[in-house]
C-alpha cells in the first residue's frame, strides 16, 4: 500500500495534474453557483475535455477536482439566496440562510468553507484506509435494506423539522413522496397520476421543486415585506472570523459527521444527499435542549453537519466505484462511463494492475480540498457582497435565475409555468406555517425509495421482506420511534405545564 | 378555520382523488403478466393514499395540539393587504409572461424585459443603470449557456431564426 501511495503522490503532483486541480475546482465552483446545474450537469458537460486530455489520471483527477468545486458552489447559492441548485445542499440552507439573513453571511460560509474541507479529507483519509474492507460492507446491503435507510431518513426529516408539529411535516413528506409517483417510473414502464399532461409524462423536475419550494417563496417573502432584506446590517459583511468558541462547538460535530457521512457515501444510491439530510437531523437530535431551538434559524452546528457530511459522502462514493465498479450516485456513473472511455476497468483489479490511477485520484482528493479552501477562503468576502447589492435589482435577479433554473434542465417553457405555481403554492403553504423541506426530501427520495422497495416485494414475494431481514426490521423500528418519540414528548411537556400529574 | 386546516382539507381532497385513481381506476389497463407480480405500479401509491389521508386528517380534526403563536419574523398572512401584496403578484404575473414570451421573443430580449420590469416593478428609477445591468446580465448568461456550456438557447424571436 506504501509504494502506491508514493506512486499516486509522484503522479498526483506533477505540475500538469496540479493545474488540472486548481483548474476543475474553480470551474466547478463558478458553475456550481449557478442554481439548476449540479455536479452531474457540470460533470456530464467536463466528460469531453477530460476525454481529450487522453491521460486517465490526469482526466479523473480533474472531474474530481469539478465534483468537489461543485458541490461547494452549490452551498453557496444555498447560503446566500436560499436557493439549493443540488439536492445535496438542501439542508445546508437550514441553517446556512437564516445565518445570512443575520448579517453573517461571512461567517456562513466560512464555517461551509472549513467545514467542506475537514469532511472531503476526512472521508479520503478513511478512503485510503477502509477502501477495501467497506466495499464487502456495502454488499451487505440489499434492497429491503436500502428502503428501510431511507424510511428512516424521512421520518428523521419529518421528526425534526417542526417543533412539536410532526403532523405537519409528515403530511408534507406524503406529499412530496406523491409528487414523486407523477410520471413514469423506473420500474414500471407506464405513466402514473399524469392526468393526460404531456408536460408531466417524465414526472416534475427536482429543480423546478427546489426552486419553487425555496428560492420562490423566499423571494416573494422579500418583496411583500421590505424590511427583510438586508436586515438591520445594511448588506455589511461582519463576523468573517469564527471565534474560538465556536470553533470548539463545530469540531466534534465535523468530526461525527464526516464519519458517518463517509459511511453513507460507500452504500451505493446513498450518497450524498441522504448523508446531509441524517447528519443534519442526528446533530439536531444530540445536540442539548438550548441548542435544539437555534436548529434551523441560523446555528452554525447545523450548517456544518449537512456541510462535512455531504462532502465525506461525495467521496465514500468513490469506494464501490474504484473497488468494485458499482457507481453509487448518478455522478459516479457519468465518471463509470468517462473511466471507460478512457479505458480503464475500474473493479477489485483496478488496486493491483493500476495502481498508479487509484492512488492519484486518492491524493488528487487531498489536493483538491486544499486548494479549494486556498481559493475560497480568500474570495468569501467578494461572493458575500451578492447580499449588498440593492434589493431593486438583487429580486429581479434571483427571480431570473429561478426562471433558468428550471428551463436549462428541461428546456421546456411549460416547466416555468409550473415553477410559478408550484411557488405560489409553496408560499402559502409557508404562511400556515407548514415545513417545506420534507415535501422536497420526500420528492427527491420517493422514487428511490420506491423502485428499492417494489425490488425487495419482487425478491422475497411480498411484504415478508421486513420480517425476513433483520437489520430491515431494525432500521423500519427505529423510524416508528422517530416519528412518535417528539409527539410523545410535546404531548408531555404540554401536560406538565398544564398542570396535569403525570405518572412516571 | 385556521388557514392550515384549510390546507389539510384541500390536501386530504387532492389524495382522495389520487387514493381513487391508485384502488380503482389505475390497475385497469395493467397487462396480465404484470398481474403475477407481488408488486404493482398502484402498490405504492396506495399506501401513500392511506398514509396521507390519516395525517391530513389529524391536521383537520386537531388531534395534534399545536401552539397557535405568530412567529415576530413571519409574515402574517391574516394582514396580508397591509404588505406589498400589489408588488409581489406583479411580479409573479411577470414571471408567467416571461414564460410565454421566452419561445416567441428570443431569450435575449424577454430576459432583458424581464429584468428591467421587475426592478421597475420594485421601485428602481435609475433607467439607465437598469438598461445597462439588464443588457448585460441577458448577454453574459446567454453567452455562458450557449457558447461556454453547450445548451441551446434561442437568442432571437422565432421569425429571424431560420428553421430554428
Amino acid at each position: 500500500m506504501l509504494e502506491g501511495i508514493l506512486v499516486g503522490l509522484s503522479t498526483a503532483f506533477s505540475i500538469s495534474n496540479l493545474l488540472m486541480v486548481i483548474g476543475g475546482c474553480l470551474i466547478g465552483t463558478f458553475i456550481g453557483m449557478l442554481p439548476g446545474l449540479g455536479p452531474m450537469s457540470i460533470i456530464a458537460i467536463m466528460i469531453p475535455v477530460a476525454i481529450s486530455i487522453g491521460d486517465p489520471s490526469a482526466a479523473l483527477i480533474l472531474l474530481a477536482g469539478v465534483y468537489y468545486g461543485a458541490i461547494f458552489g452549490g452551498s453557496t447559492s444555498s447560503i446566500l439566496i436560499n436557493a439549493p441548485g443540488v439536492a445535496s445542499t438542501v439542508a445546508t440552507s437550514f441553517d446556512g440562510y437564516p445565518l445570512a439573513r443575520q448579517g453573517k453571511a461571512g461567517k456562513a460560509l466560512t464555517v461551509a468553507a472549513i467545514a467542506s474541507f475537514c469532511g472531503g479529507t476526512i472521508g479520503a483519509i478513511l478512503l485510503m484506509i477502509f477502501a477495501p474492507a467497506l466495499a464487502s460492507v456495502a454488499l451487505l446491503f440489499h434492497s429491503a435494506e436500502y428502503f428501510a435507510l431511507m424510511v428512516v431518513g424521512l421520518s428523521a426529516i419529518a421528526a425534526f423539522a417542526g417543533t412539536g408539529q410532526v403532523a405537519k411535516a409528515l403530511l408534507m413528506t406524503f406529499v412530496g413522496l406523491m409528487m414523486a409517483t407523477v410520471g413514469e417510473g423506473a420500474l414500471f414502464n407506464m405513466p402514473r397520476f399524469t392526468m393526460g399532461v404531456m408536460d408531466l409524462q417524465s414526472g416534475f423536475g427536482f429543480i423546478t421543486l427546489a426552486m419553487a419550494m425555496f428560492a420562490l417563496p423566499e423571494a416573494i417573502y422579500l418583496v411583500l415585506d421590505p424590511s427583510r432584506s438586508n436586515s438591520d446590517t445594511g448588506g455589511e459583511i461582519k463576523d468573517l472570523r469564527i471565534t474560538k468558541a465556536e470553533a470548539k462547538s463545530i469540531a466534534p460535530v465535523i468530526g461525527r459527521q464526516s464519519i458517518q457521512g463517509f459511511l453513507i457515501g460507500v452504500l451505493p444510491g446513498a450518497g450524498a444527499t441522504i448523508a446531509s439530510f441524517l447528519g443534519y437531523a442526528v446533530e439536531r437530535n444530540i445536540a442539548p435542549k438550548e441548542e435544539q431551538e437555534q436548529f434551523g434559524k441560523g446555528s452554525i452546528k447545523g450548517l456544518a453537519a449537512p456541510e462535512s457530511a455531504n462532502n465525506a459522502a461525495c467521496t465514500g462514493s468513490f469506494v464501490p466505484l474504484l473497488t468494485l465498479g458499482i457507481p453509487g450516485s448518478g455522478t459516479t456513473a457519468i465518471l463509470l462511463g468517462a473511466l471507460i472511455a478512457l479505458n480503464v476497468s475500474p473493479g477489485p483489479r483496478l488496486m493491483i494492475d493500476q495502481p498508479e490511477i487509484f492512488w492519484a485520484v486518492i491524493i488528487s482528493m487531498y489536493v483538491g480540498n486544499v486548494i479549494l479552501l486556498i481559493l475560497n477562503l480568500p474570495l468569501i468576502p467578494y461572493i458575500a457582497k451578492v447580499l449588498a447589492v440593492p434589493r431593486t435589482f438583487l429580486i429581479p435577479f434571483i427571480l431570473f435565475f429561478t426562471l433558468m433554473g428550471a428551463y436549462i434542465g428541461q428546456n421546456n417553457a411549460t416547466e416555468l409555468l409550473i415553477l410559478v405555481g408550484l411557488g405560489v403554492a409553496a408560499t402559502v403553504l409557508r404562511f400556515a406555517d407548514y415545513p417545506l423541506a420534507p415535501l422536497l426530501i420526500g420528492f427527491i427520495l420517493g422514487s428511490m425509495l420506491e423502485d428499492n422497495f417494489a425490488r425487495s416485494m419482487q425478491l422475497y414475494d411480498g411484504i415478508g421482506f421486513i420480517l425476513e431481514r433483520p437489520m430491515t426490521m431494525g432500521l423500519l423500528g427505529l423510524a416508528s420511534l422517530l416519528v412518535i418519540l417528539p409527539s410523545y414528548r410535546a404531548r408531555r411537556a404540554r401536560l406538565r405545564a398544564e398542570g396535569v400529574a403525570d405518572a412516571d | 378555520m385556521a388557514l392550515d386546516r384549510w390546507i389539510a382539507l384541500i390536501i386530504l381532497m387532492i389524495s382522495l382523488v389520487y387514493g381513487y385513481t391508485a384502488f380503482f381506476t389505475m390497475d385497469g389497463g395493467l397487462p396480465p403478466f404484470m398481474q403475477r407480480n407481488p408488486i404493482w405500479p398502484s402498490t405504492f401509491p396506495k399506501m401513500l393514499s392511506v398514509l396521507t389521508i390519516v395525517s391530513a386528517l389529524i391536521i383537520l380534526l386537531g388531534i395534534e395540539k399545536s401552539d397557535d403563536e405568530i412567529k415576530p419574523s413571519e409574515i402574517n398572512y391574516r394582514r396580508l393587504t397591509e404588505y406589498k401584496l400589489g408588488q409581489a403578484l406583479m411580479l409573479l404575473g411577470l414571471m408567467v409572461v416571461y414564460a410565454l414570451l421566452l419561445r416567441p421573443i428570443g431569450f435575449l430580449a424577454a430576459t432583458f424585459g424581464f429584468l428591467v420590469l421587475g426592478s421597475a416593478i420594485l421601485g428602481e428609477r435609475r433607467y439607465g443603470v437598469l438598461a445597462l445591468v439588464a443588457a448585460l446580465a441577458a448577454g453574459i448568461v446567454w453567452y455562458l449557456v450557449q457558447q461556454v456550456l453547450g445548451i441551446f438557447l434561442s437568442p432571437w424571436p422565432t421569425f429571424f431564426a431560420v428553421g430554428g
